[in-house]
């Protein structure tokens, strides 16, 4: 008896480290932050891009609207291919968009924004990546959708055809 | 008796826990323990990518805000979940994770014991 | 052209793989002496594999990028040399030379096994057979290096130019040595146990197998580990990444193996555990296998992602597992008559301990290494664990590790009494007053690293006191030994004592500080075949006023087009003197590091010694004591 309930259990043991292997083949091993949509938008001050001058996050996202916040760069190639769509939403009335612009230099991007059109209400300055850090992210571009000062949805990557309708039924 | 005072041992040795390199300043091994974002195999101590640069940056700032290393985790992984660490936190879900290797060695030490030592006697 | 040869010679090896089969079951019953045909087919197996493996470099030779592997990891302009390593730097290729290795080892072995008994050997020629087979079907389904790409490009991808380096060219072929040398120890186990052929003669005739598996694991770990040390990061040489644990895994396996076959060797006893330890030693490398192909683990040195091939190995690997389970327990004779009492102070008990502890190790980093799969299937949570995990888990148990491994050897086989208490025991106490003066000052935690470095001195100076009093017994063991200490002194030493430097610079910029000064006098433009450099050039002044020229290089690719950073390291005896530099975003700066890192070369010669131990024991057996 003994000696037959060791082998068994070995087999059953393997068979699930079998089970969990498969599994575990499925999953994406590339790992990207979860969104904790119970959070509040951090705070913080930075300069205004125009002006620079000091402004605080309680100033930006005043009220509880819908608001955009999106990281991005003039030497971000994707940004160019978002660019577009920012500008589309930009038209819409009831949403403000706020930019953050990620390590750049102001000259270019000033040219960035006067060649593709500036579709932000107003435009944060991020010189050393560490307010993308206080919002969680950890590239360009980055976009949140915020409603009531509260991350409602959150875009890696470039804005695409898809997210775009998918924010535009969001904000209707 | 034995098994037990082996545990107590092992449990003293764990408590030491400190090993890492002192000499160095306090933001490279902070960083050492934190995991990139962007290359995903490599510690923000050994990348060079935008994040890991910001991620340097601010740790520098929280550490001269007074924070310390404990609440610059805490902040992180507030921010970019538990992935960031790369020293599992001892819960609920990584107890196995902790306790098998232990394990492992406890059930080692008294097989040992049970087929050489005791049935000698 | 090469590539057709390549691809028809791998099918023809497929072909092989049946007759094999038939005419080595058919032998099995028939004949008292070994079919000859069984050795020339394995032999004929070997040579298409080759032609198949020789068409394949000459594809990369010729730049032929009708070949889709070609095609994906060359280009025209790379140098020679990264062409021809090119082609085991890819998920297919790689797996062409495994498979090579593992046809040339079975031919070896049908050589080297004549005086073993017929059935032992028919039958490990069948295992190995299974497992050839299976490679080669993986190889031809899944990742054939042959696959036509029509109409041809003009122009390959390129390999990473992390990869363009001496000793990533010699990494792989080495560590596939030692990984595929574990699956001659699992074919030949799992025979002997069939045919009852655990004696000493097999513990004697498998043990050269063992030991060439393990100093080709080892070196070949040692040369992925300098790579990484100049390529990878910043004066890190072992990351815990998942790639180097599992090639760490086996390692630990076989280790084990050497120490507890010597038991076998000398008593006749624990002969199921040394099976366990066959059959895990190649499930580990297997394991290994299908970590890294299948991309289900995130690291440094991923290959490309493919769930179909991760697949492919999950169920070849566990049906070996599940194979060697069935064989295990068929035919495993538990030798209960046999009174095998160990004395708990004798050479076995000792030996005994050692394989505790290191199946210790090995779990520790199997279950650090496998634990977020599993949890993130559970929970679907994600974790990493790292550097820290491992050092908690495995430094406090060096110690004791240490010093059984100081006095152990001490013990003589089934019965003995220690001898020369008294010295020993103030050898103990003199290392760790030594080490107390040597931690004191410094500013780390004072207990453990007194006690850990004091047990490291221990086992130094046994170690090098018996290089006197015994000479040449036991050499092979003693030179291991010692180098172990060397090994654990060094690193120790190496991460107590490294000093760092991080800083922006511009070009004619200074960095001062107390120790160093570093200027940064200009910066040069290089063109080389498939790359562009710059080329730092800076002034670092030491605090006695010697200073020295350190180059260190930024190389921009053509293809594909990626920026490295070459670190330029100064090498003596004491430390190596290491600087690197990096692009500021948008900024005239460089990001400049200057590291100190003593005792770096001791690392690796330690870890030399640690093999020679290993080439030793293999050559010179009449020493062996």
């Amino acid at each position: 008896m003994k000696i037959k309930f060791f082998p068994l259990t070995l087999i059953i043991i393997f068979i699930f480290i079998f089970f969990f292997f498969y599994k575990g083949l499925n999953n994406s091993s590339i790992y990207s932050p979860k969104l904790n949509f119970e959070k509040e938008i951090p705070n913080f001050s930075t300069k205004e891009f125009v002006s620079n001058k000091e402004i605080n996050s309680f100033d930006v996202f005043k009220d509880d609207n819908f608001y955009i916040f999106n990281i991005w760069a003039s030497w971000c190639i994707p940004c160019k291919t978002e660019h577009a769509f920012l500008v589309n939403l930009s038209k819409q009335d009831n949403i403000n968009i706020i930019g953050l612009n990620y390590k750049d230099n102001y000259d270019n991007a000033k040219s960035f924004l006067d060649e593709l059109q500036n579709p932000f209400d107003i435009v944060l300055l991020d010189n050393d990546g560490t307010i993308a850090i206080e919002w969680g992210a950890y590239g360009v571009p980055e976009t949140f959708l915020i409603k009531e000062k509260k991350i409602i949805k959150k875009i890696i990557g470039p804005i695409t055809k898809d997210t775009l309708i998918e924010i535009k039924e969001l904000i209707k | 008796m034995k098994i037990l005072k082996l545990i107590i041992f092992v449990f003293v040795l764990m408590s030491f826990n400190i090993l890492s390199v002192k000499s160095e300043n306090q933001e490279s091994k902070i960083t050492k323990n934190l995991r990139c974002l962007i290359c995903q195999g490599q510690s923000v101590y050994d990348s060079d990518s935008e994040f890991a640069i910001s991620i340097k940056i601010l740790v520098n700032k929280k550490l001269d805000d007074g924070l310390s290393e404990e609440q610059i985790y805490m902040y992180l992984k507030d921010k970019y979940g538990d992935w960031i660490h790369y020293d599992p936190e001892f819960k609920k879900n990584t107890y196995f994770l902790w306790l098998l290797p232990i394990l492992m060695f406890v059930i080692g030490g008294v097989i040992i014991l049970k087929l050489f030592i005791i049935k000698k006697n | 052209m090469a590539s057709l040869i390549g691809s028809y010679s791998l099918i023809f090896g497929a072909f092989f793989s049946f007759l094999i089969f038939f005419f080595s079951i058919k032998n099995l019953s028939k004949n008292e002496i070994l079919d000859y045909k069984i050795f020339y087919l394995s032999f004929l197996q070997f040579l298409f594999v080759l032609i198949s493996f020789l068409g394949l470099i000459l594809s990369f030779v010729v730049s032929d990028f009708s070949n889709e592997t070609v095609y994906n990891y060359s280009h025209s302009t790379k140098p020679l040399f990264y062409k021809i390593s090119g082609t085991w730097g890819n998920h297919e290729g790689s797996l062409l030379l495994w498979l090579l290795v593992l046809t040339l080892f079975i031919t070896l072995f049908i050589i080297e096994s004549k005086k073993q008994p017929k059935k032992y050997r028919v039958l490990t020629i069948l295992f190995q057979q299974i497992i050839i087979f299976g490679f080669l079907i993986f190889l031809l389904k899944t990742s054939n290096p042959f696959n036509f790409i029509y109409p041809s490009p003009k122009e390959g991808l390129g390999l990473n130019p992390i990869l363009q380096d001496p000793a990533l060219a010699i990494h792989p072929p080495i560590l596939y040595l030692g990984y595929v040398g574990s699956s001659i120890i699992f074919s030949s186990a799992l025979s002997a146990m069939i045919t009852n052929y655990i004696t000493k003669e097999w513990a004697k005739h498998i043990k050269k197998w063992i030991l060439i598996s393990w100093i080709f694991l080892t070196v070949g770990i040692l040369v992925g580990s300098i790579w990484a040390y100049y390529e990878l990061g910043w004066g890190g040489f072992w990351f815990w990444d998942p790639v180097e644990n599992v090639s760490l895994m086996p390692w630990f396996a076989l280790i084990t193996l050497i120490h507890c076959i010597l038991v076998l060797e000398k008593r006749q006893i624990l002969k199921s555990w040394v099976i366990v330890l066959s059959i895990a030693t190649f499930t580990l490398s297997m394991c290994g296998t299908f970590l890294v192909r299948s991309g289900i683990l995130n690291s440094v040195h991923t290959f490309a992602n493919d769930p179909e091939r991760g697949l492919f190995i999950l169920i070849f690997l566990f049906s070996l597992i599940f194979l060697s389970i069935f064989v295990f327990f068929i035919f495993n004779k538990e030798d209960k008559k046999n009174n095998f009492s160990i004395f708990w102070m004798s050479r076995e008990m000792s030996i005994l301990v050692n394989n505790w502890f290191m199946m210790y190790f090995l779990s520790v980093v199997l279950i650090g290494t496998v634990y977020p799969i599993f949890l993130e299937v559970i929970s679907s949570e994600k974790i990493s664990v790292g550097p820290p995990f491992f050092n908690k888990l495995i430094i406090p148990f060096l110690i004791p590790f240490l010093l059984i491994m100081s006095i152990g050897p001490k013990f003589k086989w089934i019965k003995s009494n220690l001898n020369e208490k008294i010295f020993l025991f103030l050898l103990l106490i003199l290392s760790l007053f030594l080490s107390f003066f040597v931690v004191k000052n410094l500013d780390v935690d004072f207990l453990i690293y007194t006690i850990l470095v004091g047990s490291a001195f221990y086992l130094f100076f046994i170690t090098l006191r018996d290089f006197f009093i015994m000479r040449f017994n036991n050499l092979s063991q003693n030179i291991a030994h010692f180098g172990f200490s060397l090994f654990i002194l060094s690193i120790l030493f190496n991460n107590i004592f490294t000093t760092e430097i991080i800083t922006n610079l511009k070009v004619g910029e200074t960095f001062h500080s107390n120790k160093v000064k570093i200027y940064f006098e200009n910066i040069e433009q290089a063109n080389k075949q498939n790359y562009k450099s710059l080329i730092g050039k800076f002034d670092v002044q030491n605090s006695d006023g010697v200073s020295e020229i350190l180059k260190p290089e930024l190389r921009i690719y053509n293809q594909p087009n990626i920026v490295t950073s070459e670190a330029d390291i100064k090498t003596d005896i004491f430390e190596d003197r290491f600087i690197t530099i990096n692009i500021v975003q948008n900024k005239e700066y460089f990001n400049i590091r200057y590291q100190t890192k003593p005792f770096m070369i001791w690392i690796w010669f330690s870890v030399l010694l640690i093999s020679l131990g290993g080439l030793i024991s293999l050559i010179k057996k009449k020493y062996e004591n």
